[in-house]
């Protein structure tokens, strides 16, 4: 097992390196390089241009550049944001706050949502409850996030359900108490935060739904019936804890697209999160931004599916890794 | 694999009769299977509905794509009368409409003005496969126009709309995954078959792309399209993205059954009367992972059509003028839009119900292809 880890990690370098050049490589095929905007944008100082092009060698050819690139990354320095006029680490920085809020949100509240539900619906399989629940969890997994989202908004502003449509605060924020300020959030979570958690709810519920039923035609749920075990002890001790095991893996899933799952909801719904920057950073070529946001997802990608599979095999005796 | 069984005859002699004691083939045994879904059945039909009213946009659209109304922007849907006003049922007809408000854009009837819908009327010219004509299914007289989900901010008919994009929006789809798959397939089989090192290295660079998160590589190579590209090198262009962001998923699993399929005797079989590495894997290996390949292709294709989607509506994908049904939506994000002129939301509708008719029927043909990988 930890032969396995230690392997897994050495692993991630190679990918590392793949996942960049191809980042790096995209940014090339696009026209100009990346200072191109910037040399036309008249916010933009000269010296700045210099001390860049002197940081990432652009008068290099291409793979010098991408070593270059590389060493930067390694000392943490991604690059200069000229839409932020900031470092891209310290603008990432500002968004994944916003980004994690609403997808650990969803993400929890999706899954105490979800798994009682898919236990009833495999519980009482083929009534009304579980036939409705089934029919709606279709839809759910169907309707895309941003539709949903566009139809909750549409509702919210014509029918004055009172949330806040957009941003993340009010204008008057920063004079708010601690406590008015919590609330002021979560009331601009809200909408957001429902269009993701009904999306994976639905996708949880029908997963929970079918592990459970496979556990329950095991025969070993049916020997603890036999011994006379109430059902509730057969359900909830028995078969229900083996049925969750698989869903770690979507566990994993879950966790690595905790950045960028999120993004087209981020931007319907007007959320300052990644996935917003990630929009205005590509219409604005600002392409270290770009370049960074695409390695940053594909990091929380790969440590999550890493994290994926160590906690199945913590899990589960069955599974063995060499 | 499914295929080689053959079913013992389930209700005798009836059968016998019918079909002489043939053998039925296993794709019609399959067929025979999915026609009893019914749910499948109806997803089926609702994408032949849907795919027709896009092939043929030009008959059923009243207008063309690009036909602009100034006087009547973001028109309410036109409401279509069979009561005549003295209260006898007739044929459909329309009132005319005045815009009672300019700046909120409100439009009323106006009842002295009646137009009867007309059927194969001369409308907006097209050609269609080099066919020059102007048919259209039904129109009104000018000056009237007839907007039956009601028009965008262009007085653009969004009817019309849908058709003409259903051509962008459904197709996208279908070519996308055929390019991805055919590319998985190949690339799949040749890691799978080899093996070894080539197998280590092969996969390892398909599983780059897997792990780069995918609506962020969409967005960032869209971004490098040159602006100055025509509609058409648009469309194929976004359509080969959608197709290089999935074709490493597609190359994963091929790669695992191609990996235990030739482990199973007739591959050594062919290898012993000297058939080429080549043949082996197209001819003997790829036919038997068919039935997976297409229960996931129909599974596939709403993800490339929500991919593009959500592309142009956030202005990235397929761009105006040309229609497609992510970037109608578009206007919908400007809330003040949303919220006056709700019908702009129709084209999520129609992706919506696609979607839920491909997985339907996505469903259907794996309960009858493949009745093991059933979730």
């Amino acid at each position: 097992m930890f032969r396995y880890i230690v392997r897994r990690f050495l692993y991630i370098i190679p990918m590392l390196l793949g996942i960049s050049s191809l980042s790096f490589f995209i940014m090339q095929l696009a026209p100009g390089d990346a200072l191109t905007t910037m040399v036309l944008s008249p916010d933009i100082s000269d010296e700045v241009l210099n001390a860049m092009r002197a940081r990432f060698w652009l008068d290099q050819p291409p793979h010098m550049q991408y070593i270059r690139w590389i060493q930067r990354m390694m000392t943490g320095d991604m690059g200069h944001s000229f839409l932020w006029h900031a470092p891209v680490t310290w603008v990432i920085k500002q968004r994944v706050f916003n980004s994690l809020l609403l997808t650990v949100a969803s993400m929890i509240l999706s899954w105490i949502i979800a798994i009682p539900i898919g236990i009833h619906s495999a519980v009482n399989q083929y009534s009304w409850s579980d036939k409705l629940l089934t029919f709606i969890a279709f839809i759910g997994v169907a309707i895309p996030n941003w539709f949903f989202g566009l139809l909750l908004l549409y509702f919210t502003v014509s029918r004055g359900w009172g949330f806040p449509v957009g941003g993340m605060t009010s204008i008057d924020f920063a004079d708010f108490t601690f406590w008015e300020k919590v609330v002021d959030l979560i009331r601009h979570m809200f909408l957001p935060t429902i269009v993701l958690t009904t999306g994976t709810v639905a996708s949880l519920m029908r997963y929970m739904r079918s592990n459970l039923l496979d556990v329950l035609r095991q025969d070993y749920v049916t020997t603890a019936r036999a011994k006379g075990l109430s059902n509730r002890v057969v359900v909830y001790k028995h078969a229900v804890r083996n049925a969750i095991n698989p869903l770690i893996t979507i566990f994993g899933y879950q966790l690595g697209g905790l950045l960028g799952g999120a993004a087209l909801t981020e931007i319907v719904m007007n959320w300052p999160g990644i996935g917003s920057l990630m929009l205005s950073a590509v219409q604005g070529k600002d392409y270290y931004l770009v370049m960074g946001n695409l390695v940053i997802g594909a990091i929380m990608l790969i440590f999550g599916n890493l994290i994926a599979d160590i906690l199945l095999a913590v899990s589960d005796p069955r599974i063995r890794y060499e | 694999m499914a295929k080689t069984m053959t079913e013992p005859k389930q209700n005798g002699h009836e059968q016998t009769y019918q079909d002489g004691g043939a053998i039925r083939s296993p794709w019609k045994m399959a067929w025979r299977k999915l026609r009893r879904h019914k749910l499948a059945m109806i997803g089926m039909w609702v994408l032949i509905v849907l795919h027709l009213f896009a092939i043929f946009a030009d008959f059923f659209a009243p207008y063309s794509e690009l036909t602009t109304d100034r006087r009547r922007t973001n028109h309410s849907p036109t409401r279509v009368h069979i009561i005549s006003p003295e209260g006898k049922l007739t044929r459909p007809f329309i009132y005319g409409y005045k815009r009672v408000d300019t700046v909120r854009n409100i439009y009323e009837e106006d009842h002295t003005q009646v137009y009867p819908i007309r059927f194969f009327v001369r409308g907006d010219k097209y050609s269609f496969f080099g066919i020059e004509s102007d048919l259209r299914l039904f129109g009104v007289d000018a000056p009237a126009k007839i907007y039956l989900v009601g028009a965008d901010r262009y007085g653009r008919d969004i009817f019309s709309r849908l058709a003409y994009g259903g051509r962008r929006s459904l197709f996208i789809g279908i070519i996308g995954l055929a390019i991805s798959m055919s590319i998985g397939l190949v690339y799949g089989g040749t890691s799978g078959y080899f093996g070894g090192w080539v197998d280590n290295l092969m996969m390892r660079i398909a599983e780059v792309i897997i792990s780069i998160p995918g609506f962020y590589l969409l967005l960032a190579l869209s971004a490098v399209l040159p602006p100055g590209l025509g509609s058409t090198e648009r469309f194929l262009m976004i359509t080969v993205i959608l197709a290089f962001i999935n074709w490493a998923g597609l190359a994963r699993v091929i790669r695992g059954m191609v990996l235990s399929i030739s482990q199973q005797d007739f591959v050594t079989a062919s290898e012993a009367v000297g058939c080429s590495q080549p043949r082996i894997i197209i001819r003997h290996i790829l036919p038997n992972t068919m039935s997976y390949v297409i229960v996931n292709a129909t599974l596939a294709i709403p993800g490339f059509i929500l991919s593009e989607a959500g592309l142009s509506l956030i202005g990235v994908g397929i761009q105006h003028p040309d229609a497609s049904w992510g970037n109608m939506l578009s206007e919908a994000l400007n809330l003040t839009s949303l919220t006056r002129y709700p019908w702009l939301l129709v084209p999520g509708f129609v992706i919506f119900i696609t979607v839920l008719s491909y997985s339907f029927f996505g469903d259907g043909i794996r309960d009858a292809l493949d009745p093991r990988a059933r979730t």
